[in-house]
């Protein structure tokens, strides 16, 4: 990632550097391990289906059929997929397993890779990210995880503490400011969030901070007064500073199942959401709904969570995702 | 939104109806659409084969009953299987011949363990139960505090010990003392049940599973509640094996039902660990909790609406009286004015978005399209109506009459809408006044049938 428009700018204070974990392997490689750690290898799974492949049928497509729904990428995207893969059996013909499922993999990869995007980076600080989601799904962590990656980066951070809401979020976040040695902007449980976000809005404008990161209280996108809650939140950074919150990403869990495409589609609606952070990849969970979102609704993956310690997220990466959803 | 699987088979026996009985050739589309259904319902696909495999044995030979048509036959046989499936034990407890009862929450990250505690908490503490809380999660920031302020809120004990950084990293050793330290804290205090708040994990991570394993043997645990998010997908064998295997748990409770997850995940972890799944989470508070009942799931499932959630907020945010009122005056020969319709309207955003109100109808019978129809809703709407009346002046709000050309320039302006939709609301005004003031007239007949209506709505409740 670059944000080498305004990356190194010097700021008032010098924060003490952040941790430094061990980074012994690429991160392509850390990638591709945390999604094909310990995967039970279920009778449905794709590989076993395309493996068991001879003749590509109409039947041998039914199977992948419920295999490719069974790994979470819901009905839409897998018709699409069933029919362009019909179709070229009928033109042209597909030999045999190993055809199909690189054509498979060219099919998800392509997918994933149309809704790629480059970052717009505001010209001037602070950049503010403002991460959202459902309940659970590791909105802090991630705030957490993404202080320290920045600042490793060299950009100076600030983080706000806009859930105002659960039990001791606000504590579990200072944990992180601190693991991540940056500063935190917060005020008591139960105040007002967007006057949380305004205060640090204007600190991260007084000291011209490169990065602003603000986790906000985990919500259903069901409930339609705490949707309004972030569109205000959206409208107080927009009026103190033209164009933020520059990213909002929705968090979400790699085990969730169909919802994911509703919570995707009415966070967008109500938040502008323009990327996704997939986390717990480092469950079993391979995070298949991510396919049906970026094939409905163009939202492109930014990170990966793949754990709980501090240096646990990595830039998401296409090929190594497809490669463990099909493996 | 995909179609929904009473609409799919709707479809699919569309060609049915006429031949007498169900047969190998004739049910094998219908039970695929079933099958794709329950997928996208999250259901696991190997425990959705199981089920589909038992529907086909219960359908095939079955005569088409004549009061049914094969596809309402199929739903049913599809409605019985699932509840079969989810069981109907509820929320019964094992309780310790010895004082205290121990509880064990289990379950992966973020899938509601501590407020899930809090909620059992305080539901124990309402059937008359002396509970104790004990967070034993070291790991995670601030999980313990959080679990101090839930107590706190509910004015339920918490057992707190103290936790020493001194010799590094926190672990499976403190994590025993405090359960121990918190078990005979119980015992002192005459607390009679002792819910133990654990770390959040996966499955597959060996060590914390492990630890698990020691707090079971150390604890001997009544029941062991496997916690798990009602978003899940496909994972939810994964995890519930994972668990099940190694604690063999008691029961499940299975959280955020407040969403519009279908929930489908409660089928998969009930065939794969043979448990109950004993209570939905349904909400933040403390008290959004409540025994499992199979009905609410499979409704989902089957895209019969969730009548049983829509009841229930309505009776909990309508002002039942005014409601009465406003019926009991649009069926007289009086009609209603537009002020007794703004009201109705405020009453209305009460229960939610039109979408989520539109969401939660059967999908067959009278509301037969409005789920899909709710996508296409524009909110905002409303809001503009509203603002509409709000333009008018009372007199004009009382007697719509009097509202000529220059009048509704002036709401419109009010409003900030075009004339057109003043005109068009003061239209559909007159158009349901009438409409209202005929089926009063119809000697009750009509008001009694929409009443028995709604009665059989009711029965989708409980
Ligand atoms: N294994 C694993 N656990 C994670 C990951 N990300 C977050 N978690 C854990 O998931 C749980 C929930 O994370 P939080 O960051 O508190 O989630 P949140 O979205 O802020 O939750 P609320 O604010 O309560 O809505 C915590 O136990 C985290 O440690 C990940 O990538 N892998
Ligand atoms: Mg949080």
């Amino acid at each position: 990632m670059a944000f080498s428009i305004f990356g190194k700018r010097n700021t008032p204070e010098t924060p003490e550097p952040a941790e430094q974990p061990e980074q012994p392997r690429g991160l392509f490689d850390r990638m591709k391990q945390a999604v094909t750690r310990t995967r039970e290898s279920l009778s449905n799974s794709i590989s076993s289906v395309v493996a068991l492949t001879r003749e590509v049928d109409d039947a041998s497509l039914d199977d992948l059929e419920l295999a490719l729904l069974a790994s979470d990428i819901g009905s839409a995207t897998t018709q699409q997929i069933i029919t362009s893969l019909r179709d070229r059996a009928l033109r042209q013909g597909i030999s045999d397993g190993a055809e199909l499922k690189s054509l498979l993999k060219a099919e998800l990869l392509r997918i994933l890779n149309s809704v790629e995007m480059p970052i717009k980076h505001p010209s001037a600080p602070p950049e503010v990210i403002m991460m959202v989601g459902v309940n659970g799904a590791g909105k802090t962590t991630t705030s957490g995880k993404l202080a320290a990656q920045y600042r490793r980066e060299g950009h100076t951070v600030l983080l706000c503490a806009a859930d105002t809401f659960r039990a001791a979020a606000i504590e579990q976040l200072q944990v992180w400011a601190d693991r991540s040695g940056v500063d935190l902007i917060k005020t008591k449980q139960g105040g007002d969030p967007s006057a949380a976000l305004y205060d640090a809005l204007a600190a991260a404008k007084a000291r011209s901070t490169g990065i602003l990161l603000v986790d906000t209280a985990g919500r259903l996108h069901t409930k339609s007064d705490l949707m309004k809650e972030l569109d205000k939140m959206r409208r107080t950074a927009e009026k103190l500073i033209p164009g933020a919150p520059h990213q909002t990403l929705l968090v979400i869990d790699a085990t969730t199942g169909q919802n994911g495409l509703q919570q995707a589609r009415i966070f967008t609606e109500a938040a502008h959401v323009t990327g996704i952070v997939l986390t717990k990849l480092d469950g079993s969970a391979k995070g298949g709904i991510v396919v049906a979102i970026a094939h409905e609704l163009g939202l492109p993956v930014r990170y990966a969570g793949v754990g709980e310690k501090l240096e646990d997220i990595i830039p998401f990466d296409p090929a190594s995702f497809v490669d463990s959803l099909i493996d | 939104m995909f179609e929904t699987l009473s609409e799919k088979l709707q479809r699919s026996f569309k060609t049915l109806r006429g031949q007498g009985t169900l047969t190998d050739e004739n049910i094998n589309d219908a039970l695929r659409e079933i099958r794709v259904a329950l997928i996208e319902s999250d259901v696991n696909l190997d425990v959705a084969k199981d089920i589909i495999d038992k529907i086909r044995d219960k359908a095939l030979g079955s005569q088409v009953a004549t009061a049914l048509s094969p596809a309402e036959q199929i739903v049913k046989i599809v409605r019985d299987e699932l509840i079969a499936t989810l069981g109907t034990d509820t929320a019964k407890f094992k309780f310790a011949s010895q004082p205290p009862t121990i509880i064990l929450m289990a379950g992966l990250q973020g899938s509601g363990k501590t407020t899930t505690s809090g909620k059992l908490a305080q539901w124990l503490k309402k059937g008359g139960h002396r509970p104790m809380l004990v967070s034993v999660d070291v790991y995670r920031p601030a999980a313990r505090e959080q679990l101090r302020v839930v107590a706190q809120s509910i004015g339920a004990k918490i057992y707190e010990g103290e936790l020493t950084t001194e010799n590094g990293q926190l672990g499976t050793p403190d994590v025993l003392r405090l359960a121990k330290e918190a078990r005979r804290e119980a015992t002192n205090s005459a607390c009679n049940i002792l819910i133990v708040d654990t770390a959040g994990r996966l499955g597959i991570d060996e060590a914390l599973m492990a630890e698990m394993a020691e707090l079971k043997k150390l604890l001997n645990p009544s029941e062991i509640l496997f916690v798990a998010d009602a978003m899940t997908g496909q994972d939810a064998v994964n995890s519930a094996k994972a668990f099940n295997d190694r604690l063999a748990i008691t029961g499940s409770v299975l959280t955020k039902m407040d969403g519009d997850a279908r929930g489908g995940a409660a089928l998969s972890i009930r065939q794969i660990t043979g448990q109950p799944v004993k209570f939905l989470g349904t909400g933040e508070k403390p008290d959004a909790f409540e025994p499992f009942h199979p009905d609410r799931i499979v409704s989902r499932i089957l895209g019969m609406g969730d009548i049983a959630t829509l009841l229930e907020r309505a009776e909990e945010k309508l002002d039942k009286s005014k409601a009465h009122a406003f019926a009991t005056k649009a069926l007289s020969g009086d009609g209603f004015s537009l002020e007794d319709f703004r009201e109705q309207l405020r009453q209305i955003k009460k229960l939610g978005s039109m979408q989520s109100i539109m969401k939660m109808l059967p999908s067959v019978g009278p509301f037969a399209g409005m789920q899909q129809a709710a996508n296409s809703v524009d909110e905002k709407q409303l809001g503009r109506t509203e603002a509409i009346i709000n333009s008018m002046t009372m007199k004009e709000r009382l007697n719509s009459a009097i509202i000529n050309g220059s009048r509704r320039k002036r709401i419109a302006l009010g409003a900030g809408v075009q004339v057109s939709e003043v005109n068009n609301l003061l239209k559909q005004h007159a158009q349901m006044s009438k409409m209202f003031k005929t089926m009063g007239a119809g000697g009750g007949k009509m008001q009694q049938r929409l009443m028995s209506q709604l009665g059989g709505m009711q029965k989708f409740g409980r």
